[in-house]
């Protein structure tokens, strides 16, 4: 008899029990709500805003920032309808976007990249166009060896792809890819894991990995080496900015996270995620 | 003469059934040989890919490793905050999808026809719910519990959306350890005259308790192992939970996190999996255990 | 009476659990809907199968939203897998209870257990990391249709195994008793006597793997190549439904975005198909 009451009781606990916690939480958050913020969006920024996060919560006790990934148009769209309090986006804002306002914490470059193997040290804008577009598509045709070169994309409207499209003048639908990519580890290891292919990804990840064993190698852009170095001096020709998104003017708690998050104070936070700094 | 032929059929008779063995054994091989070989490739691939998990990730696990929090995005620290945030939301995903899906398992072998059309159109939902990808489920929480039923990003929120999702698997599974229990059990319950309740909790739940503890098993796979429902529900803040209507990040997706978004992740990475699959292996013993324990023994004291 | 009064209490508490859980099914269709109207209605489902690729970033007008090559590839992902899976699964149910010696078993079914437990993303990984440049190394470039369905085979091997073997549990035990004192084999007793009477459990088992292979998303889209192209063999890329999803979510905006949703909306649309199928070829037998 015990037995039998104390199963279906349990279950019923264990349901009130969830929804009462459900309703403290519902009640708490508009108490919480002058003391935390929520920022949403890319996942390339995200590891970089939750690190400025923890020490901004070290400054102000008492503060809460969390960061959430989902994506830059995830940022812009909760940014928009007020579901963060920041946005965070790996781009530019467009057009269509100007009700809102971007603010730079970090810029971050793009570098195309070979396997560690491939005897090629650089290809000319030209022959990186040809390679993506298919008309060459056997390393030999560019100084390599025999071999069929595999050509490593990103998944369309990601804002790296748009930025390669963009430097070399390309449209999306002239590339002839072998395999489309999402994160940029996904590249690295595409690209690590295959003697042949050519890939494009974020220098700071790439520079990480190549020197820290990874089978990659980092090819030139415009005669300028990829490095972290030439992207913060300004001579590496293809850099992306990483971007806080806010619907209006920033105030109170959101306005002295951005300033921090642009200050020197978090120049050190920035380098250790292989991202550049802003300059002073 | 007589004698002779008798023997001589006789000999016959043995030449045949030996013929006859050779043939009839050769299935028997074949078919013995097809289920050690099966095993032999599941386990092979268990062994390769737990080899890989292990070799890149046990030189990283440390008592530091297991209660810090992580600092510098994961790369360094520990993953103290995750674990408890892991094990937190499969608490809530359990609690909610437990009664639910035992209760509706029970509804569906015990109490309605398979003509039925209540079951039918139970059953069929849960079967299309069983192949929804997880990230539908992610964008289907974060819209239902996370901003209409205003939660937010927090562990409550990603419980309730892991259940949704092991609704389907945890159901059938159950369902078939009912449907397995012999008629003769329900018969003979009515011709005591028990009532139907005490049938249900007496006799059949403990019966039914191996295809039980199959779905806990499967359906606490399936919620440990989820990375894309996770992200948009209880989200990616790696701090140490106040309550339930905080964030937490999952194992799974700080696995996620760490092998494709930063560099120089993948040990910690690898060693975060490593930790997932000893929860799993405890997950899965307490669960077994406490059905048994529960439903199982009920059958001797009834 | 207070029998009856119980009894109805119960009936009406599991009515009510059940009828929860059938719903749910209809919100999440309902909240595909409301999330993909606007390409509905901007783009028309007839563009969905007659444009000639997919470049939805353009927008309604410009773009372009063919799913049919990632719905041919979803589809033979799901079947490959099921194909190496099935008889992968059920011989290792086979295997751990009716041919393994009795401790040989046990740990065979705790191993079973852990791989259905271990998370999309290690299979993932491993399977960029090992699996793919295996692959490549003979027919590049590697990640392709066949990593694709061999990682899905390897997720949903376990989850066949697990339901068919709980099956094989429930059998009553008077089956093989039968069996034994009529003296038949081993093969003949699986054969002709366990497998046909555990055929209910197998199909769901079948089912639920098939589920699985259908919705996965991170393993595949980690293995898969991502290349929107209708295959010709097993070594070119594909992109599932589910990976276009999660590919390209982070970044879309607008009619892209439900455009995605889309996506969602045609893979419940063949999951329904698939249980349709399997109730037809069942002839509603698979309850039963």
């Amino acid at each position: 008899m015990s037995f039998r009451m104390l199963f279906p009781q349990s279950m019923l606990w264990s349901v009130v029990a969830v929804f009462s916690l459900a309703c403290c939480s519902c009640g708490q958050s508009s108490d919480t709500a002058r003391s935390q913020l929520v920022l949403t969006g890319s996942s390339t920024v995200a590891p970089l805003a939750a690190e400025i996060g923890k020490r901004f919560e070290k400054l102000h006790p008492g503060v809460r920032v969390d960061v959430q990934t989902g994506g830059s148009s995830r940022g812009i769209a909760d940014a928009r309808r007020d579901l963060a309090d920041i946005g965070m986006a790996s781009r530019d804002l467009k057009p269509n976007e100007n009700d809102l306002l971007s603010f730079t914490i970090a810029r971050d470059g793009i570098c195309v990249i070979v396997h560690q193997e491939n005897p090629i040290a650089s290809l000319t804008d030209q022959q990186i166009i040809a390679i993506y577009t298919g008309d060459i598509e056997n390393w030999k045709d560019v100084g390599g060896p025999d071999a069929e070169i595999t050509v490593v994309n990103k998944a369309e409207g990601r804002s790296t792809l748009e930025l390669f499209l963009h430097y070399f003048k390309m449209e999306n639908a002239d590339i002839q890819a072998d395999v489309v990519i999402g994160d940029n580890e996904q590249g690295i290891k595409t690209v690590a894991g295959n003697v042949n292919a050519i890939g494009y990804v974020s220098i700071g990840a790439a520079e990480y990995d190549a020197a820290h064993g990874v089978g990659i190698k980092l090819l030139p852009l415009g005669g300028v080496a990829a490095s972290i170095e030439n992207v913060r001096s300004g001579e590496f020709p293809l850099a992306r900015p990483l971007n806080l998104v806010m619907k209006s003017e920033p105030q109170g708690l959101a306005k002295e996270f951005i300033e921090f998050a642009r200050s020197r104070d978090v120049h050190d936070i920035v380098e250790e995620q292989y991202f550049v700094p802003l300059a002073d | 003469m007589v004698k002779e032929k008798a023997v001589k059929s006789q000999a016959v008779q043995f030449k045949t059934s030996e013929k006859r063995s050779i043939w009839s054994h050769l299935p028997e091989i074949i078919a013995t040989c097809a289920a050690w070989s099966a095993a032999l490739v599941v386990t092979g691939v268990f062994v390769w890919i737990l080899a890989d998990v292990v070799r890149h990730g046990i030189g990283a696990i440390s008592w530091t490793f297991l209660t810090a929090a992580p600092r510098n995005a994961g790369r360094e620290g520990g993953i103290g905050p995750i674990i408890v945030s892991t094990i937190l939301i499969l608490a809530v995903c359990m609690a909610v999808s437990v009664p639910l899906g035992v209760g509706t398992a029970v509804l569906l072998s015990e109490y309605t026809s398979p003509a039925s059309r209540f079951g039918r159109f139970v059953r069929r939902s849960l079967d299309v719910l069983a192949g929804v990808p997880s990230i539908v489920f992610g964008l289907f929480g974060n819209a239902v519990f996370c901003i209409y039923l205003g939660l937010g990003f927090s562990i409550l929120s990603g419980g309730l959306t892991l259940s949704c999702m092991v609704l389907p698997i945890l159901i059938r599974a159950t369902e078939e350890g009912f449907r397995s229990v012999p008629n003769d059990y329900r018969m003979s319950a009515a011709a005591l005259g028990m009532s139907r309740t005490s049938t249900l909790l007496q006799l059949l739940l403990p019966a039914a308790v191996p295809g039980v503890i199959v779905g806990l098993v499967l359906g606490i796979g399936r919620a440990l192992a989820e990375t894309a429902a996770l992200i948009f529900t209880s989200g990616y803040v790696d701090r140490m939970p106040g309550s339930l209507a905080d964030s937490g990040r999952s194992l799974s997706v700080h696995i996620f996190d760490l092998s494709m978004n930063v560099a120089g992740g993948d040990r910690h990475a690898y060693a975060s999996a490593l930790v997932l699959i000893m929860i799993l292996v405890a997950t899965n013993a307490i669960a077994s255990w406490t059905a048994n324990r529960w439903l199982g023994k009920r059958i001797l004291t009834a | 009476m207070s029998h009856s009064r119980t009894d109805a209490v119960l009936v009406g508490t599991l009515r009510a659990c059940a009828l929860l859980t059938g719903t749910l099914v209809l919100f999440i269709v309902l909240f595909l809907l409301v999330e993909s109207a606007p390409a509905l209605r901007q783009v028309g489902v007839a563009r969905f199968v007659s444009d000639t690729a997919w470049r939805p970033s353009g927008g309604a007008q410009r773009g372009q939203f063919n799913l049919l090559p990632m719905i041919v590839a979803t589809t033979l992902a799901t079947a490959g897998a099921l194909f190496l899976a099935t008889p992968l699964g059920i011989g290792s149910a086979v295997f751990a209870h009716f041919y393994a010696p009795r401790g040989l078993g046990r740990l065979f079914g705790k191993i079973i257990e852990l791989l259905a437990g271990i998370p999309s993303v290690v299979y993932g990984l491993w399977g960029l990391v090992v699996l793919a440049p295996l692959v490549a190394s003979w027919q590049p470039p590697g990640t392709s249709l066949l990593s694709a369905i061999l990682v899905l085979t390897i997720m949903i091997t376990p989850t066949i195994a697990l339901v068919a073997g709980a099956t094989f549990d429930n059998l009553p035990r008077s089956y093989l008793q039968a069996a034994a004192a009529l003296g038949l084999s081993r093969w003949r007793t699986v054969g002709g006597v366990i497998l046909p009477a555990a055929r209910s459990g197998l199909f769901t088992a079948v089912l639920l793997g098939s589920g699985r292979a259908i919705g996965e998303t991170m393993a595949v889209l980690m293995v898969a190549g991502n290349v929107v192209q209708t295959p010709h063999s097993l070594f070119q890329p594909v992109r599932t439904l589910t990976a276009n999803i999660a590919l390209e979510m982070a970044y879309a905006m607008g009619d892209h975005r439900a455009a995605l949703f889309d996506s969602g909306l045609v893979l419940m649309a063949m999951i329904a198909l698939l249980v349709g199928i399997a109730e037809v070829l069942s002839k509603g037998r698979i309850y039963g």
